[in-house]
């Protein structure tokens, strides 16, 4: 029998009565099931949106001088590639594979509240068109256009902004909202629903990762719902929060919105921390190494990401003192990070290995984002800083910590997962291929951006110096090589669903847990009945 | 790891070379102040070890890789932590490694960088007060009284791709900083209306202009030379668009410049100061557009609808001369028409009003003097 989005929708009796069919069976689910396929459509969707975007980006810097666009339609461009891929691709893709995925790995029959799972995915849509509505009416000759203050909104500049910014104002509150619902869902779940005999130490890595996240996120979106708030209020209503003349003062904004700036990029980090062990113990088939230690490494993490916020903020005028300050903390994460480093090496050390795609990914996760995280400590140095600040060294450090966490790490994630879910094996050929694309148009992406920075380019200019011109022409070309990876992606997930060699209860040879003792594919209600762990 | 280490710098070494020969750049240039000499020791420092730590640890995963795959026959290990006393060493020696490059390598030479950095009130020879508008930067030297405006002077032609780029393509203005060298020059920034920044690299520093606050940093040049930079905030469109240039000259020649600057600093259009014919207005007031206005109204006076107003056939160009010399003077609040009160002269504000009230399809025949902007800005 063929099997669709891999759901067999039951065919006794009792429960045929509220299932609906079409269109209104995804409006109206409660099923996590469902809600995370929804979530990750959305989040590749956006992928494709803010991806398309930043591709006009590299192909009008492809060259010095302005060849496709004015620099208005620039910085509306870069500041939706930002919000976009944040806010849009990788949250509600972390937010999918946690739905998903943490009932079973729990051995829960759902998530604890499902109407509120249902209402916090449903608020995406209408956010998502409410912030790039006015780019496209912008394009049709309506109005000024979308939000173009750097997704970092900074003040005054987003007071003086057209009404792109109010859309995206908007837009962000429903957007914090829909966290705010989903964290709580998963904080609820894992708090209360685990299988009896299920401590929080027994609990796998991946709800740890998603129990840290989802703290941070309740902690840190209503600060920037108070801030753009604010700045709706100095648009609108005649406050002066952001401006001096009133009594306020700009750079007060770089600290609310930093203070969730910060954490929200351990928010990105921390699901894939979660993910990864999984995947690196099931493909050398050896226990994760260090449990604890990564327990104490993400919480770590994220406690320290909340006191760090002003390492964004160096060159913006603060006091001797604050710069020794947040220099030095901010060194300090290097050490949690380094922790689950070790761990990770160490989980894969005198295994047995194989290099199944998603084991690809998540190796190169680790090599990748260890780069990231590397030059994140140059960054650092309040002194240096200056010199690496707003420009591209700083964009190519936090792509080199994002891309291969937010993406990689979540290919790593969906295609590990991808057999329970649809009930075959993937495409091994196309998945090798897909990695290796995505290496090669990653680094040639970035690392002329490192070099380019370096040699004094400014971040956020349309057009530049001669002396950028090689390096600029070198990072399109791989932008556009790794756009195309993409693509293929998709067409590998669309070709699982249909169809492929049949895939076993327990899909990898090494795969541990609960997940892996459900059919695949995993049938529409599992764990009705909770096992006991000993 | 001798040879691996070799074989690394050898290949960067490579590369380095190749892309000096080539001609573009891919690191900080040379330093001509004591932050930036610090900063590229620092940079430089870093880039050995951050280089050696990657490499190191890709080797030993790809030792990993290699040799502990199934396919090998490797049977897999089922260890979870640290049990002996040599494994706990391993565990902790990269920790304790870290702590000390963190806190001991890179954290004490921090220290004293950033107190260097902010020590910028002791000793001073100069003061220079930089004001960023959008899209230009103001110097003014407050205790010798010369005040002046330096914008972008690559032509919109180049940058539509409608003439060849010059050499200092985006880096040159009309009316370049100029200081002396060996002397530390104090820096005050501010801005007129959103946050910009003023990052000179060779100089190794950058600072925010914050509006309605006063930020400081400081440099001493230790070498005559042109030293160019770049706006480091987004302001909006022009962003990209208002370049610095720095010319460091010895002390005699910085007075003499100086000294030229008190004395009537040029305005766009050297417009004379007398009362003029409209066909002089025009002329000049030509000269201020094509600069200044015309990135937003545009060449044709027709703006970008919905974003720039057109003045031609507008109702401020053709209605009451004084409400449109306001909007010159006083800009549009919470748009991006600034004030120019303070970035154009008198005279060039007389004479682009007039430019703008017979230009296209305007014909009003109204002439501005200069006179009666000064007398409009005295009494709102």
């Amino acid at each position: 029998m063929a099997h669709d989005m891999a759901h067999d929708l039951p065919h006794d009796g009792a429960h045929d009565a509220h299932y609906q069919g079409g269109a209104l069976r995804w409006i109206q689910t409660t099923n996590h099931k469902d809600i995370g396929i929804m979530y990750l459509i959305f989040a590749i969707t956006m992928l494709l949106v803010g991806g398309a975007m930043i591709l006009a980006v590299r192909a009008e810097l492809f060259q010095p001088g302005l060849q496709l666009m004015q620099p208005e339609l620039f910085n509306q461009l870069i500041t939706l590639h930002g919000l976009i891929m944040v806010f849009g691709f990788a949250m509600p893709a972390a937010t999918g594979l946690a739905n998903y995925m943490l009932p079973l790995i729990l051995g829960a029959p759902d998530m604890a509240l499902p109407r509120l799972n249902n209402w916090g995915f449903w608020i995406l849509p209408p956010a998502a068109i409410m912030l790039v509505l006015p780019f496209f009416l912008g394009l049709m000759g309506i109005g000024p256009g979308a939000v173009d203050t750097g997704w970092t909104m900074y003040a005054p500049l987003s007071v003086q902004s057209g009404w792109g910014m109010d859309f995206a104002i908007f837009s962000v509150h429903m957007l914090g909202v829909s966290s705010i619902l989903g964290s709580i869902n998963v904080i609820v779940t894992i708090l209360n629903m685990r299988a009896p005999g299920m401590t929080l130490f027994k609990m796998p890595l991946f709800a740890h990762g998603f129990l840290v996240t989802a703290i941070l996120l309740i902690t840190i979106m209503p600060v920037l719902a108070g801030g753009v708030t604010m700045v709706l209020m100095d648009r609108h209503f005649d406050t002066h929060f952001f401006t001096a003349a009133g009594g306020g003062d700009p750079v007060l904004w770089q600290h609310i919105f930093w203070f969730m700036g910060h954490p929200e990029v351990y928010v990105l980090l921390l699901p894939i921390c979660g993910v990864v062990p999984h995947v690196l113990s099931a493909f050398s088939r050896k226990p994760v190494y260090g449990y604890r230690a990564q327990v104490y490494g993400m919480w770590g993490i994220g406690g320290l990401s909340v006191i760090v916020w002003a390492h964004h903020m160096f060159t913006s005028g603060m006091s001797t003192g604050s710069q020794l300050y947040f220099m030095y903390s901010t060194m300090l994460i290097s050490l949690p990070l380094a922790v689950l480093f070790f761990c990770w090496i160490a989980t894969l050390w005198r295994g047995s290995m194989t290099f199944e795609t998603p084991m690809l990914f998540a190796v190169g996760f680790i090599i990748l984002f260890g780069w990231g995280g590397l030059t994140g400590l140059v960054l650092a140095d309040a002194a240096a800083d200056p010199q690496y600040h707003n420009a591209y060294f700083l964009v190519a450090h936090f792509h080199y910590a994002l891309y291969p966490t937010t993406v990689m790490g979540a290919m790593a994630g969906v295609y590990y997962w991808l057999p329970k879910w649809t009930g075959h094996m993937l495409d091994e050929r196309l998945g090798k291929i897909h990695f290796w694309i995505v290496m090669v148009g990653f680094n040639l992406t970035f690392i002329p951006q490192f070099l380019v920075g370096l040699a004094g380019m400014p971040r956020r200019i349309p057009d530049y110096p001669l002396m950028f011109s090689e390096w600029n022409m070198l990072s399109t070309v791989g932008a556009f090589i790794l756009g195309v990876s993409h693509l293929l992606f998709i067409y590998n997930v669309i070709k699982c669903v249909r169809g492929g060699e049949k895939a076993q209860d327990k899909a990898w040879e090494g795969a541990e847990g609960l997940e892996w003792t459900v059919p695949s594919p995993a049938p529409y209600h599992t764990f009705e009945t909770q096992p006991t762990i000993k | 790891m001798q040879g691996l280490k070799k074989l690394v710098l050898g290949v960067i070494a490579a590369l380095g070379f190749g892309t000096v020969w080539a001609g573009y750049s891919w690191s900080f240039p040379s330093p001509v102040t004591p932050i930036a000499h610090e900063t590229l020791h620092v940079h430089n420092l870093f880039m050995v070890i951050a280089l050696t730590l990657f490499f190191s640890v890709l080797a030993l995963m790809l030792y990993s890789f290699w040799n502990h795959r199934k396919s090998r026959g490797q049977k897999p290990a089922d260890f979870v932590g640290p049990k002996s006393r040599k494994q706990w060493l391993w565990v902790l020696a990269p920790f304790a490694g870290l702590l000390i490059l963190d806190y001991g390598v890179f954290g004490i030479p921090a220290y004293h960088a950033v107190l260097m950095y902010e020590n910028t009130k002791t000793d001073a020879d100069l003061v220079v007060k930089v004001t960023g508008s959008q899209w230009l930067w103001q110097y003014e030297f407050p205790a010798e009284g010369v005040k002046f405006t330096s914008r972008l002077a690559t032509p919109r032609d180049q940058i539509d791709n409608r003439a060849t780029k010059g050499e200092n393509y985006l880096l040159e203005v009309d009316n370049p900083l100029v200081l002396p060298v060996g002397k530390k020059v104090r820096f005050i920034t501010t801005s007129n209306d959103v946050i910009h920044s003023w990052w000179v690299p060779a100089f190794g520093v950058k600072r925010d202009a914050v509006p309605g606050f006063l930020r400081e940093f400081w440099a001493t040049i230790d070498t005559p030379g042109t030293y160019r930079g770049q706006c480091s905030e987004l302001c909006g469109k022009e962003h990209g668009f208002m370049p610095i240039v720095v010319n460091v000259v010895a002390e005699a020649e910085f007075k003499a410049w100086l000294e030229s600057k008190k004395t009537g600093a040029a305005p766009v259009s050297t417009a004379p100061a007398k009362t003029w014919t409209l066909q002089e207005a025009v002329a000049s007031g030509e000269k201020v557009y094509g600069t200044i206005c015309i990135t937003c109204h545009q060449a044709t006076g027709k703006g970008i609808p919905g974003t720039f107003p057109a003045l031609d056939g507008s109702k401020v160009a053709t209605g009451p001369v004084d409400e449109h010399i306001k909007v010159v003077l006083n800009g549009r609040p919470n748009t991006a028409m600034v004030s120019f009160a303070r970035s154009l002269s008198d005279a060039d504000i007389a004479a682009v009003v007039t430019y703008e009230r017979n230009a296209w399809g305007n014909k009003t025949g109204d002439v501005v003097q200069a006179a009666h902007v000064t007398e409009l800005k005295r009494a709102p």
